[in-house]
């Protein structure tokens, strides 16, 4: 069973965030693997351990994507592809979605593309189901538990995590399957396989490799563009420390305070 | 007669996702000044009570799809149908709910459409003949100003709770049409088995009031008089990453940056220090009340009102309190 990995490089979570002429920054801050995709990468290395194929990690950005690259070959993905291309620059959603599926076309024999549900720059959370579209896939979002699955009869089980609950549902491969956490515990990289991927040289695919319409790619292709992006205005909070000489007390008093504000 | 302006009512087993009625409320005043009126879009089977809360919400038509095969929510049959709606009606403006739902069926069907989709809006404003729409990224950390220029229909999810619900008009009416499914049964290859839901919960996703634990509960017992409040308070309980990490309850409940993001009235965070993941899941709840013992920890420098004191003494206190004055 052969299964894709989609990653997104993106700064750390904890990075202080600096926004200067619509571009953002985040000093010496590292970059990572987007933390929702590193289940998905875990899943593929599960999935390939129980089932044989290769788990194969794929990721669209610039060039300093590689190294979230490096970290999916050290924790023990059997190839890598990057794909980068200075006409990709500017990808929404929608455009980033068509190269994507391309990418996955051109691997070749996919039965499983795994996203993690967003990345936690854009935090759009979209990008897995337009790729499904554009491959005709089935698509399985908010995935929690991949019950089982039959590779002859290319059958899966899943559970996905709606509002009201999970719903359990069973459906067809080839499917594009978004997971969210607590679908299985990403390992650490082995001193081994940090060291074999960092000898690892990674194929870069350009837009031509890909077979991409340039009209459909890049901002050219973007749907959405952003306009301005901004820090959150500062909220002004003073906080108020409710005392009382006991809990009954200050129970109370807070209870007011509560009260006064109608939001019960 | 359809609109120039379609709102998409996502429901669960006949019970509306409430933040679609907020949708709604926007949706009719962003159509007014171009002359038109709203029209709902109702997908799912036995639709008849949604068709006449879409009205009673203000919708000037509904286009309702009633069909079996719609009685279970999957993308495939419900974007099938929503794609042709939407590719023959050619709305200039489709708003919708985020939720699970809304993201699957609108990524879809824009797809289909070679359209864009703006997602988690938090304010929309009509600007140059295309609407412009704020929402949070980078977890919330910056806001960003997205348009979708010149693909239509303009294609947008509204972050729950971050608009104004309209009044309910019990009995209005409108005109209905209706739509037949696109997929039989047969071509659909996902089918429902089953749903595991923990019964007598409030989902924190569309709470008024959440009442969360974390690290400071010490345990999955620490979770109890968590709940006791989240009742009295007719509440959901949510938990900060370290309380789900150490298994105390389950990742349903996670509230931040890897669980969900959510905007109640009140949200109540006990034992909670409050680090910037946590933050990009609640700040923009209306009033934060923060009960923890350390009175360094961060949540203070969010919240309007603080408790510094032991959890287990103030909580069952606060709940004996609530019960008193709400009567229960």
């Amino acid at each position: 069973m052969n299964i894709v990995a989609c990653v997104k490089q993106t700064p750390d979570s904890a990075a202080k965030l600096q926004v200067e002429n619509n571009h953002v920054s985040w000093g010496d801050s590292p970059l990572i693997v987007n933390p929702w995709d590193e289940y998905a990468v875990e899943e593929s290395l599960l999935l390939r351990e129980k089932f044989g194929g290769k788990s194969v990690a794929i990721s669209m950005g610039p060039e300093s994507a590689m190294e979230a690259l490096k970290t999916c070959l050290a924790v023990g993905c059997d190839e890598t592809y990057l794909i980068s291309d200075p006409v990709l620059k500017g990808s929404d959603v929608s455009s980033t979605a068509y190269t994507l599926a391309k990418a996955i076309g051109k691997i070749g024999d996919v039965d499983l593309a795994l996203f993690g549900r967003q990345a936690i720059d854009g935090d759009t959370g979209l990008t897995s189901s337009q790729v499904a579209r554009y491959l005709g896939w089935t698509l399985l979002t908010y995935v929690i538990k991949i019950v089982e699955i039959d590779p002859v009869a290319k059958t899966i089980k899943v559970e996905r995590m709606m509002e009201e609950g999970r719903q359990v549902c069973t459906a067809k491969l080839p499917a594009v399957v978004s997971v969210v956490k607590g679908i299985n515990e990403p390992r650490y990289p082995s001193f081994m396989g940090i060291r074999k991927a960092a000898k690892a040289t990674i194929p870069v695919w350009k837009a031509a490799d890909l077979g991409l319409e340039p009209s459909k790619v890049g901002a050219a292709g973007a749907a959405v563009t952003w306009m301005d992006i901004y820090p959150l205005p500062v909220k002004e909070t003073k906080v108020e420390i409710i005392q009382g000489s006991s809990p009954e007390e200050i129970a109370a008093k807070l209870a007011d305070k509560i009260m006064a504000e109608k939001v019960i | 007669m359809t609109n120039k302006v379609w709102v998409y009512i996502d429901q669960f087993k006949g019970a509306p996702n409430p933040a679609s009625w907020e949708a709604l409320g926007l949706a009719k005043t962003i159509a007014a000044p171009m002359n038109s009126g709203v029209t709902a879009v109702v997908l799912g089977s036995g639709m008849d009570a949604v068709v006449q809360k879409a009205f009673a919400n203000g919708a000037d038509s509904v286009m309702v799809c009633d069909d079996a095969t719609l009685t279970d929510y999957r993308v495939e049959p419900y974007a099938a149908v929503f794609t042709k709606m939407v590719s023959e009606g050619k709305p200039e403006i489709v708003f919708g709910a985020t939720s699970t739902r809304g993201r699957d069926i609108f990524s879809a069907s824009a797809a289909d459409l070679n359209t864009g989709v703006i997602v988690d809006a938090t304010e929309v404003v009509s600007q140059d003949g295309a609407l412009v729409a704020t929402r949070p990224v980078y977890a919330g950390k910056l806001l960003s100003k997205v348009v979708c220029k010149e693909r239509r229909p303009q294609m947008i999810l509204l972050r729950p709770r971050a608009f104004p619900a309209p009044v309910e008009t019990v009995g209005k009416s409108g005109e209905v049409i209706k739509v037949a499914a696109v997929l039989d049964e047969n071509s659909i290859v996902t089918k429902v088995a089953e749903y595991i839901v923990e019964e007598g919960q409030v989902s924190v996703d569309s709470a008024a009031v959440i009442v969360s634990g974390g690290r400071g509960v010490n345990g999955p017992e620490g979770f109890e008089p968590i709940s006791k409040l989240a009742a009295v308070l007719g509440g959901a309980v949510g938990a900060s990453r370290a309380a789900v990490d150490a298994g105390w309850i389950p990742y349903v409940h996670q509230v931040g940056q890897t669980g969900k993001v959510v905007s109640p009235d009140l949200y109540i965070a006990v034992g909670i220090s409050g680090a910037v993941q946590h933050q990009a899941g609640m700040r923009t709840a209306k009033v934060i009340v923060a009960i923890n013992k350390d009175a360094e920890a961060p949540i203070f420098n969010l919240a309007k009102y603080g408790v510094v004191g032991d959890l287990f003494q103030i909580v069952p206190a606060l709940t004996e309190e609530f019960k008193k004055r709400l009567g229960k």
